[in-house]
C-alpha cells in the first residue's frame, strides 16, 4: 500500500493536470487516506484460489456488426469548442 | 563492424480494414473533411458507451493465426490513461495482459523473427500544428476510434536492413490477408523502433535506445543504420549511451533527442468497464483459419517449385496479391509462366506504376495480356509490336487480337512473300551485297534493316536474315 502523503497528492495531482493549493492537499490527503482504508477492507478475504473477476456481468463476446452510419453534422461535432479553426477544434498549441 | 553486435525491435501499428470505427458507427474512410466522420463515441462525450466491432475482432485473429501466434481464448480491453489533445477522453481503449494474441512468428529469408504479442486498440485524432507561431493546435477526430492493431515484435533483427525486409514481408501479410491496406503515406501502417548496439565481447545487454517519426520502410532501414553507426562511435569513445527517444529527420536524414525530457508514463490500466470479456472458442479460430487461404510465402515457395521460376521473379509475382492473381489468371489463357513472368515484370508493373494503376484496375486483363504474349511466342506479331499493343491497350482497353488486324501489324512470315522483298531489296543495294561477299560481314545487317523497313516493319527479322543469309550464299 503507498503511502499517501503530500508527494503522492502531488504526483496525482500532476497526473491529473491540475494545480491544488496547499489546503487543498491537506484535505485530500485525509479523504484519500479513508478511502483507501474503507476499500482495504477487502484485504481481509482470503483470494488465493478466487480468479480475477473480468467484469461484474455474466456475458461476454458482445459485438456489433461492421455497418457505417451517419456520423454527427460538423456544427453538431463543434457546438461545445472552445475555439474553433473552420472544421477543426483548436486547443493551445502543444509542439 | 564485427566486433559489434545490432539487435532491434519493431513496434507496428496498422489500422484495420473495416468499414467502422472500432466502437461506433462511424465511417473510416480516409481524406474526408475534418470532424465529418464523429459521433459522441468518438469525441468521448461523457455519458456515451463503446460496442465492439465484431470484424475488428475477426481481423485481429486473423492476423494472429498468419502470424503463427497463440490466440488467447480469454481477452479484455482496458484503459489506458493520458492526457494528449488528441485523446478526447483522456483514456485510450487498448489491451495490457492477455491481447489477442502472443508468441508467433514470421519467416524472413531463412529466419524466424518472434512476435511478442497482438493487440487491438483505437487509434487517436490527428493533430495539426501551427507551425510557425505554435500557439494553437486544430484536431481532426475522424481518425479517432478508428481501429488499430499493435504487433510488437521480439528483439531478434539484427540489421537495418533486416528490419526493412521484415517490415516488406509483414506489409505483404497483412495486405495478402485484407487486413489493413498498409499504406503509410496514409498513416494506415506506422513503425516504431528500438535498438541497442553493443561489443560482442560484453556480456551486458546494450542500452536500448528508442526511434521515432519515420515515415517509410527505407527511413526506418536510414534511421536505424544511422543510430546503429552513431552509438557504435559512441562505445569506441567509451562514451554512455543515454536510453532515450530519438526522432529520425527526413530532410536532414539524421536522428535527434527529443527537447522535451521524457518522464516515466505512468499509464495506470485497469479493464475498461463499459466492454465484456471476450471468450474465443476454436470453431471461431477455424472458421477464420478456413478464409485465409494461401499466404504469400507460401505462394512464393509454389510459384518457384510449380513454374519453375527464380527465387527473384517469384517474390516480385508475389509482392501484392492482385500480381499474383494477375499472373495466375493468365495463365489460365497462355500456360507459359516465364513468358508471362518477363511480360509482367518487364512491361506490365512498368505501365502501372508510370500510371499509378492498380493490376485490378488496368484495362489490359490477364487474357489480353495472355493473347499479346502468344501471338509474340508464336512469331504472329514482333516483340516490338506487342509492346506497342500493350501500352495502347493499356488505355483503350481493346482486345489485342481486334487491334493487331486494325492496325495490321501481323508479321509476314509467308516466306515467299518475304523473298520478293529481299529480291528487291538486293536490285537495289547491290554495292551492300558485293560488300558482304568480299568479307564484311556487317553489310547483313544493313540488308536486314533494308528488308524490314520495306516491309513496314512487318517481316520476322529471324526468317529475313535466314533467306538473306542464304541466297547470298548461293
Ligand atoms: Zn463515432
Amino acid at each position: 500500500m503507498p503511502d499517501i502523503d503530500k508527494s503522492a497528492i502531488e504526483y496525482l495531482a500532476k497526473l491529473a493536470r491540475i494545480k491544488l493549493k496547499d489546503e487543498e492537499m491537506e484535505k485530500l490527503i485525509a479523504d484519500l487516506k479513508n478511502i483507501i482504508d474503507y476499500v482495504s477492507q477487502l484485504n481481509q478475504l482470503n483470494t488465493e484460489n478466487v480468479e480475477p473477476a473480468k467484469h461484474v456481468l455474466p456475458y461476454c463476446n458482445v459485438c456489433r456488426k461492421d455497418v457505417k452510419k451517419n456520423s454527427l453534422p460538423v456544427e453538431e461535432v463543434l457546438k461545445n469548442a472552445p475555439e474553433r479553426a473552420e472544421n477543426m477544434f483548436k486547443v493551445p498549441g502543444i509542439i | 563492424m564485427d566486433e559489434f553486435q545490432t539487435v532491434i525491435g519493431l513496434e507496428v501499428h496498422v489500422e484495420l480494414l473495416t468499414n467502422s470505427k472500432m466502437f461506433c458507427h462511424c465511417s473510416t474512410q480516409f481524406g474526408s473533411r475534418p470532424n465529418t466522420q464523429v459521433c459522441p463515441v468518438c469525441l468521448g462525450l461523457p455519458g456515451t458507451l463503446p460496442v465492439v466491432n465484431e470484424k475488428a475482432i475477426e481481423l485481429g485473429i486473423k492476423t494472429a493465426i498468419a502470424l503463427n501466434c497463440k490466440i488467447n481464448d480469454e481477452f479484455i480491453f482496458v484503459r489506458k490513461s493520458y492526457f494528449y489533445p488528441d485523446l478526447p477522453k483522456n483514456f485510450q481503449i487498448s489491451q495490457y495482459r492477455n491481447p489477442v494474441a502472443e508468441n508467433g512468428y514470421l519467416t524472413v529469408g531463412e529466419k524466424n523473427i518472434g512476435i511478442t504479442r497482438i493487440h487491438l486498440e483505437e487509434d487517436t485524432g490527428k493533430l495539426i500544428h501551427d507551425e510557425q507561431t505554435g500557439i494553437w493546435s486544430c484536431v481532426d477526430f475522424n481518425r479517432s476510434g478508428i481501429p488499430l492493431m499493435e504487433i510488437v515484435t521480439e528483439p531478434e533483427i539484427s540489421s537495418p536492413q533486416e528490419a526493412e525486409n521484415f517490415l516488406q514481408k509483414l506489409k505483404r501479410l497483412i495486405s495478402y490477408l485484407g487486413v489493413s491496406d498498409c499504406i503509410m503515406e496514409e498513416g494506415s501502417l506506422r513503425c516504431d523502433a528500438n535498438i541497442s548496439v553493443k561489443r560482442k565481447s560484453d556480456l551486458k545487454l546494450g542500452t536500448k535506445v528508442e526511434l521515432k517519426n519515420m515515415n517509410s520502410f527505407k527511413s526506418v532501414r536510414r534511421g536505424l543504420a544511422y543510430e546503429e553507426q552513431r552509438i557504435i562511435e559512441m562505445l569506441k569513445e567509451n562514451r554512455t549511451v543515454a536510453q532515450e527517444t530519438r526522432l529520425w529527420n527526413e530532410a536532414l536524414q539524421i536522428t535527434e533527442g527529443m527537447r522535451t525530457k521524457e518522464e516515466a508514463h505512468d499509464y495506470r490500466y485497469f479493464p475498461e468497464p463499459d466492454l465484456l470479456p471476450f471468450k474465443i472458442k476454436s470453431d471461431l479460430i477455424e472458421r477464420i483459419k478456413a478464409e485465409i487461404g494461401e499466404l504469400p510465402n507460401e505462394r512464393e515457395k509454389r510459384f518457384q517449385k510449380e513454374y519453375l521460376l527464380s527465387s527473384y521473379d517469384s517474390a516480385i509475382l508475389t509482392a501484392e496479391k492482385e500480381i499474383s492473381d494477375y499472373f495466375e489468371k493468365a495463365l489460365s489463357y497462355h500456360n507459359e509462366p516465364k513468358q508471362i513472368a518477363n511480360w509482367i515484370q518487364t512491361e506490365l508493373l512498368g505501365l502501372l506504376k508510370e500510371h499509378h494503376t492498380k493490376p485490378g484496375e488496368c484495362k489490359i486483363t490477364p487474357e489480353f495480356l495472355a493473347k499479346i504474349v502468344k501471338m509474340v511466342s508464336q512469331d504472329k506479331i514482333s516483340g516490338t509490336a506487342g509492346k506497342t499493343l500493350l501500352k495502347e491497350i493499356f488505355l483503350t482497353g481493346q482486345d489485342p487480337e481486334v487491334l493487331v488486324n486494325e492496325k495490321n501489324l501481323i508479321q509476314i512470315t509467308d516466306t515467299k512473300e518475304i523473298e520478293k522483298i529481299i529480291h528487291e531489296v538486293i536490285e537495289q543495294n547491290q554495292q551492300a551485297v558485293l560488300d558482304y561477299k568480299s568479307g564484311k560481314t556487317q553489310a547483313l545487317g544493313f540488308l536486314v534493316g533494308q528488308v524490314i523497313k520495306q516491309s513496314k516493319n512487318k517481316a520476322n527479322p529471324g526468317k529475313v536474315k535466314e533467306i538473306l543469309q542464304k541466297k547470298m550464299n548461293e
